[in-house]
């Protein structure tokens, strides 16, 4: 009956929290094979049952963004003019489709990264009574988020097909590019958020106005040219500085990703045209980092989650 | 011995007691840090072997640490130092189907359940009938689960984890569920699960289960490990120590038209001597003292053991044993001598009674009137609230037997 502390010959010396599984390697795999099933399987779950004891059931899927695209159409559109430039290569000038191409990817963007920053709250029963690689949770709620998303991209090209020509089906390999990009982009900024949730429940009231700022501040019910041409000017004109430079909103418009991600398909969408290299990088850059970032939020903290939920 | 299926490593594992938890940023920026916060340690510099095959106990009182062990081998909590090796497949059975989705079938939710548990889709397809059969869920089995009756619930929870078929499965309180079939279900599934050489850890508060499940176990007090052994012996240690039963300090329950009543209740052992507890085999003579100030005719005296369940064990009354006096007047006593306590080791209840000759009227009852132990003593029988004094005999053909005390499973293996 020895209470001795026993060493075994498998147990790497104490002190190191890291655990060893039979052959290491092997475990490892066996873990990557297992996250794909169970991010497949719970991506499945969310599809199935987003629409659930829903009369309409997926028809929300359309009618949301409708609604949404109408009510912007008709404030912005009719009532403020918004001074939109047509197609650049294609034979449009709709507002509702300019607003359309740079709205349903910006729709997709924020509402994956509110759906993927709850996950792991949402999912607290599960998350403390079975272990599994947590990242699945923001991952599959977002991939679940990408179905629809392909959807109501399939219609607008349809539409703007109809409107403008169907050239803009070119465009589609470079499209499906850039929705891997943004959702890598959601995923990762979900991860980071989902764990800042878990210590800190005001992140989602946080979330909520940051979104709606980051909204308006992203060129979407109206065009870049605005701000960088119409705006800049008179900005300048009345000599509105900071720490006595001129404001540079070219700039500042360049940091923002949703801008990049939105401009991006909005230059494929309505302006038939390729995305400058610039556009690739900067949009490949934003989704890198964040997914780096994410998955190292996510190494550093997700081990106490499950204590600090 | 073969390799262990599980090898705890000096862990520890704290938890942050908040004084004051703060889960908004207000109060985190005003504090300029988060909550001040104590470390509670659950589980301290402990190390253990679970043997691979064989099902392994893991005992203590509420918060020994006992579910943290069990969390931290299931790799849901991270200790804070230390190591813990696994071989194989793990499966935590800690809340059965808590990965349902309501509005899924019961099919969907052994898909999705079943890979958050660890099995392929191929595995699954395989699977699926037998996991189906098992549960006893038939033809529901493509309604969503909201409709399923939380028995129905469970059993598919529980056939999907125990299908999973992990090289250790983790369990925690599992044996509650479902009816005495499903149960007996159970118990042939574990002992399959031995015969093919898997590992089972078990958190239970069942003393007697813990006794007949498993092989060996380990005690855990504090989030010390305090000893680890053969099943038997730690469960035995673990009811001899600090686990000294005493008299119900709510008084019990208590009714009666108060004529007379018993107002003291004595245990008294083979030296008369007033104790709570005894072994098995023990004299105990039940002294009820009463007091009857305006004199009561024919009062009948009962007294009745009750496990802490609630299971009545037995009872006796003095109509029964032609034992009724005339009058009663004042205050004095009365014995009633158990020879030799035919019960198993556990703790029970008695409660006693007053009566009118009919059985009609309550002068005085008193549930719970007095609480007491027992330990283990001799005749020695394996499980039950009850000991027979049996014994086992006439192996025909006759055989040879292993000789007493040996380790059972050490000795077939030679």
């Amino acid at each position: 009956m020895a209470v001795s502390p026993t060493t075994s010959p498998t147990s790497p010396p104490g002190g190191s929290s890291r655990r060893l599984a039979g052959g290491a390697s092997s475990s490892v795999r066996e873990d990557r094979q297992r996250s794909f099933e169970i991010v497949r399987n719970l991506t499945v779950r969310e599809v199935r049952t987003q629409f659930k004891r829903t009369a309409l059931g997926r028809l929300w899927s359309f009618i949301n963004p409708l609604v949404t695209l109408a009510i912007l159409s008709v404030v912005f559109g009719l009532f403020l003019r918004v001074p939109f430039q047509p197609s650049r290569n294609g034979d449009l000038h709709v507002f509702v489709l300019f607003l359309a191409a740079a709205l349903i990817p910006w729709n997709f963007m924020s509402g994956a990264i509110t759906a993927g920053m709850n996950s792991l709250v949402v999912n607290s029963g599960l998350l403390t009574k079975v272990y599994f690689p947590r990242f699945v949770l923001p991952m599959s709620v977002i991939l679940s988020m990408t179905l629809t998303f392909a959807i109501e991209m399939g219609v607008l090209l349809v539409v703007v097909g109809l409107a403008g020509g169907f050239e803009v089906l070119l465009f589609v390999p470079a499209i499906a590019v850039f929705m891997v990009l943004i959702s890598a982009f959601a995923i990762g900024i979900a991860m980071s958020l989902s764990i800042a949730m878990v210590y800190f429940r005001d992140t989602q009231h946080i979330m909520s106005l940051f979104m709606q700022l980051w909204f308006y501040a992203t060129p979407i019910i109206y065009p870049l040219t605005l701000i960088t041409d119409d705006v800049q000017q008179r900005v300048d004109d009345r000599g509105w500085t900071v720490l006595g430079q001129a404001i540079p909103l070219e700039l500042i418009y360049g940091l923002n990703p949703a801008a990049a991600f939105t401009g991006a398909f909005r230059t494929m969408i309505y302006d038939y045209a390729w995305p400058t290299a610039g556009q690739w990088v900067i949009c490949l850059a934003w989704a890198v980092a964040s997914v780096l970032v994410g998955l190292l939020v996510f190494r550093k903290f997700s081990a106490r989650v499950v204590e600090e939920l | 011995m073969s390799t262990p299926a599980v090898v705890v490593d000096d862990v520890s594992k704290s938890f942050r007691v908040y004084r004051d938890r703060n889960q908004s940023l207000k109060a985190t920026i005003l504090r300029r840090g988060r909550a001040t916060y104590e470390d509670f340690w659950a589980l301290r510099d402990v190390s253990l072997e679970i043997p691979e095959g064989g099902t392994f106990g893991l005992l203590g009182h509420n918060g020994s640490g006992k579910s943290t062990m069990l969390k931290c081998i299931a790799r849901i909590l991270q200790p804070n130092t230390g190591t813990i090796t696994t071989r194989g497949r793990v499966a935590a059975m800690l809340e059965l189907g808590s990965g349902f989705h309501p509005e899924l079938t019961g099919r969907e939710n052994i898909y999705l359940n079943g890979s958050i548990l660890g099995m392929s889709k191929r595995e699954i397809d395989l699977k699926l009938e037998a996991i189906v059969d098992f549960a006893g869920i038939g033809a529901f089995i493509d309604q969503p689960v909201k409709n399923y009756s939380s028995g129905m619930y469970v059993r598919l929870g529980f056939s999907i984890a125990i299908h999973v078929e992990p090289d250790v499965l983790l369990a925690d309180e599992i044996l509650a569920v479902g009816d005495m079939q499903f149960q007996e279900k159970c118990r042939e599934k574990f002992a399959e699960f031995r015969n093919d050489g898997r590992t089972v850890v078990v958190v239970s508060h069942g003393l007697g289960e813990m006794r007949s499940l498993c092989d060996r176990a380990a005690w855990l007090d504090h989030g010390t490990l305090v000893d680890v052994g053969k099943a038997t012996d730690i469960v035995d240690e673990y009811t001899e120590t600090g686990h000294a039963a005493q008299e119900v300090t709510d008084g019990g329950m208590r009714w009666g038209s108060g004529e007379i009543q018993v107002e003291r209740v004595e245990l008294l052992d083979a030296h008369g001597q007033d104790q709570r507890t005894f072994r098995t085999g023990d004299a105990m003579t039940v002294r009820l003292h009463y007091v009857a100030p305006g004199g009561v005719d024919t009062p009948v005296f009962g007294a009745s053991i009750h496990t802490l369940e609630g299971t009545h064990l037995w009872s006796h009354h003095t109509r029964d044993a032609g034992f009724v006096p005339a009058r009663l007047q004042g205050s004095g006593s009365v014995d009633l001598v158990v020879p030799a306590l035919p019960l198993q080791p556990g703790v029970f209840e008695l409660n006693t009674s007053v009566v009118d000759e009919q059985i009609t009227h309550d002068y005085d009852q008193h549930r719970r009137a007095a609480r007491f132990e027992v330990m283990v003593g001799a005749p020695r029988e394996s499980g039950g609230p009850i000991v027979l004094g049996s014994r086992w005999e006439n192996f025909s053909p006759p055989v040879a037997l292993v000789p007493a005390g040996q380790d059972v499973r050490t000795a077939t293996a030679e």
